[in-house]
């Protein structure tokens, strides 16, 4: 009734090939956009903020990233986490000034770029992990699916190892964590302790928005429709002329690009102060991966839900069974974790496409309502 | 986005619906899950007996009665956050992170918040500056502090020296195991020894090729920073290439009964440095049995009395309701806030006579905190596992660390962060 093509003309080529062809849809995203951004900022608080707007939006960015490769190009990428990590750790440099010693009459001079404005750290950091998903990206040309992965997980581990190792990432500081100090955007404090909820919010928002435009428009124009023929069928997508290498490494880029955002948002705005073993470990790399799985392999509406998921269910278990029914933290904990595990495997078992199926079941399932037939 | 918005008004639900009570909370960042639930079990149990025996036996601090807020991390910093975030609306006095990466999240935070952390023995070490750590305090002893007790306790029984000995740091990979190294590298350089660096990483299980390192080069002791499942598992490692136990030291967080159990009579020997008492033989363990293990309100399964861990969070326990008794008493006030129990942990005086009249005669040091320094005197001393009656005992008194290697240290960490953050110096 309300949800349908039908009688919705369109008059001019842009009209025809818009994001969102139906009304209805094209009206739910301009109003999910408002509250996102008119309403959402005046109710936000410390809490919100903190524990499930922050973790929701930059979980929700690494998610596409990681699905232009994987859901959208088919190549499997255990080495998230990592690439989270140089995002993050490009971010602490650019902030901070990225500085380097030369020798100079037998001494060690240090040399330092001027500290780079937050905004641009965090887009210059995207640049810098695409750079690196590249040449991790290389033995793609060669090898696919369980030996890729295990390909991505060696970068996982080689680049975890090497921000612990060399100092020179951690500004040489005693304990080998990153610290993000108080910067600000539009004068506004965006990291540090001193942030106010609205800010961050929207600062992480505004990333959100941008990488969700940029992925959609990429994914359903020729760029997105060669990386869905590569990984349809390779061999068919060469002879049709998609160069696999230019196509494998555009993902790799791109995928990287978002994923290194995230993890810049991740240290800079979230946590603010980061050790790379423990924040950016392989359960990161497989958390992000299970989200795309839950939420939906190849749909970008699939990676906020995914990550939707996958951050607000603890917590909301959390707030459940601990604040509200007053059960001992621990035993809450425990079941935290046989709720989730039986949710994701109910979900894989009754619909192994995801949330985002569902989704797109139930728009199927509007267009003829109210009649069935 | 639909699930989203729907959470969030649940979530405000919650919260709106959560009443206010007149009464002194300590929140407590527990972790009974995860790798590093063997350490976290104890001291949360410890922390939350202590509070309870107050509120049974004495009905309160200065009457007021006390709440421990329980919320698990899992040693995990994204749900450390949550957490902070989620009990500092409850008027939160002070925060026991008990894991370094929390504490190094919530510093910032905290101090913004005006909310003080107590990182006791853990954290960022030179937060022992108060001067530029206004409202973290990490008394009475930290990192350095034991490295240093731990080589003076090797110069004790060296006769003196240490020139040309080899020992190795067998450490967590981690910001908590990479703080002693420059004091260790201090320490080496003033007293001519070589010191080795093998890392561990997270969790710890695997640390095969690190102990085939010490069976090659045979270090003359190996000194150990590591946490949860890393401690057996090293000390196991040990007993299987027959490395001397006597020579193997750990950690005051390497040091309890569940590191060594697990190993059985292999582990006879073994060392670890402390800063307060172990063992239940102390007057306060009386009490604790009446007023809590046999009301049936123990914390957990209450069948940790009087390990080491437990002890150490009965332990920050009595320092918290001690600064909040001073607080009470400067402010005048008896429901305290987080700034006055600021004041309260600033102008704390541990003595000798106050531990016994709290049944904890000798159980720490005796400190006295100030606006400058936050970090107490860090004395420490060192105790030795007897596996056939499973005891830990002390082997030496009370040592003084080496300040001359460490208070450089503690400047110039402290300064750094001042002049990253734009913190002029208090005092």
């Amino acid at each position: 009734m309300f949800y349908r093509e039908a009688g919705d003309f369109k008059t001019s080529y842009v009209a025809d090939n818009q994001t969102f062809p139906i009304a209805f849809d094209r009206n739910r995203y301009y109003a999910v956009l408002a509250v996102a951004l008119v309403i959402m900022p005046f109710v936000m608080t410390d809490y919100l903020v903190n524990a499930i707007m922050l973790p929701f939006l930059i979980y929700a960015i690494a998610a596409i990233g990681l699905n232009i490769l994987t859901g959208y190009c088919g190549q499997v990428s255990l080495g998230t986490g990592g690439f989270m990590a140089v995002g993050a750790y490009a971010c602490y440099k650019f902030m901070t000034g990225v500085d380097i010693y030369l020798m100079q009459d037998g001494e060690w001079v240090r040399y330092a770029l001027p500290q780079i404005n937050i905004f641009f750290s965090v887009i210059l950091s995207g640049f810098v992990t695409a750079l690196v998903g590249v040449l991790f990206g290389l033995p793609s040309l060669r090898i696919k699916g369980f030996y890729l992965a295990v390909a991505t997980l060696a970068a996982q581990f080689f680049l975890v190892w090497m921000f612990n190792k060399v100092s020179w990432f951690y500004n040489y500081s005693a304990s080998g964590q990153i610290n993000a100090p108080e910067r600000h955007f539009l004068g506004q404090a965006v990291t540090g302790p001193n942030t106010e909820p609205w800010a961050v919010y929207l600062f992480c928002l505004f990333f959100v928005v941008v990488v969700g435009v940029i992925a959609r428009n990429l994914t359903r124009g020729r760029i997105g429709r060669s990386w869905m023929a590569i990984r349809d069928m390779d061999i068919a997508a060469e002879i049709i002329g998609v160069n696999p290498l230019w196509t494998k490494l555009s993902a790799f880029a791109v995928s990287s690009f978002f994923v290194g955002i995230s993890g810049a948002l991740f240290f800079a705005v979230y946590l603010g102060a980061v050790e790379v073993g423990e924040a950016f470990g392989i359960q990161k790399s497989f958390l992000v991966l299970f989200m795309i799985i839950i939420g939906g392999l190849g749909s970008i509406f699939g990676s906020f839900a995914g990550a939707a998921f996958l951050v607000l269910l603890p917590v909301i278990l959390k707030l459940l069974m601990v604040d509200t029914l007053g059960w001992p933290a621990d035993i809450a904990a425990h079941f935290q974790f046989v709720i989730v595990g039986a949710l994701i495997v109910a979900f894989l078992i009754l619909e192994p496409h995801g949330i985002a199926q569902l989704w797109r079941l139930a728009k199927e399932k509007l267009r003829l309502w109210p009649f069935p037939h | 986005m639909k699930l989203n918005k729907l959470a969030t008004a649940s979530v405000v639900a919650i919260m709106a619906a959560s009443p206010v009570m007149a009464d002194l909370v300590f929140p407590s960042l527990s972790y009974r899950t995860g790798p590093y639930a063997a350490g976290g079990i104890p001291f949360a149990d410890g922390y939350a007996d202590y509070f309870t025996l107050l509120n049974e036996r004495d009905g309160g601090i200065g009457g007021v009665a006390t709440r421990v807020i329980e919320c698990e991390t899992a040693y995990n910093t994204e749900r450390g956050v949550e957490c902070y975030e989620a009990t500092k609306g409850e008027g939160a006095l002070v925060y026991q992170p008990l894991s370094t990466g929390i504490t190094y999240q919530l510093i910032p935070r905290a101090t913004a918040d005006g909310i003080p952390i107590h990182s006791m023995g853990y954290g960022r070490t030179s937060a022992a500056n108060g001067a530029v750590f206004s409202h973290v305090f990490n008394y009475p002893g930290n990192y350095w502090h034991a490295a240093s007790g731990i080589i003076n306790y090797l110069l004790e029984s060296n006769d003196g020296d240490l020139n040309g000995k080899n020992i190795a740091l067998l450490y967590h990979n981690s910001a908590y195991g990479k703080e002693p190294i420059r004091t260790l590298e201090g320490l080496a350089e003033k007293h001519g020894f070589n010191l080795s660096l093998l890392a561990v990483d997270h969790p710890g299980q695997e640390q095969k090729s690190q102990w085939l390192q010490i069976r090659r080069e045979r270090p003359d002791n190996v000194i150990m920073w590591g946490w949860g499942v890393m401690n057996p598992t090293a000390i196991q490692e040990a007993a299987n290439i027959r490395y001397p136990m006597e020579d193997f030291i750990g950690v005051w967080w390497s040091g309890s009964e569940n590191d060594v159990r697990p190993v059985g009579e292999a582990a006879n020997g073994y060392k670890a440095i402390t800063f307060h008492g172990v063992g239940d033989d102390y007057p306060i363990f009386e009490d604790m049995q009446q007023y809590v293990v046999d009301a049936g309100l123990a914390a957990g399964s209450g069948d940790q009395v009087g390990s080491v861990l437990y002890n150490r969070g009965m332990y920050a326990a009595m320092i918290a309701a001690e600064s909040v008794k001073k607080a009470q008493e400067i402010h005048g006030v008896m429901d305290i806030d987080a700034s006055m129990m600021r004041d309260g942990m600033e102008a704390l005086e541990i003595n000798e006579e106050l531990m016994a009249s709290l049944g904890m005669p000798g159980f720490g040091p005796e400190f006295t905190a100030s606006c400058a320094n936050h970090g107490g005197p860090g004395l420490s001393a060192m105790t030795q596992w007897d596996a056939s009656t499973e005891t830990w005992s002390f082997i030496s008194d009370w040592s003084e660390p080496d300040m001359e290697i460490i208070q450089p240290l503690i400047d110039s960490d402290s300064s750094a962060f001042a002049a990253e953050n734009n913190i002029t110096p208090r005092c």
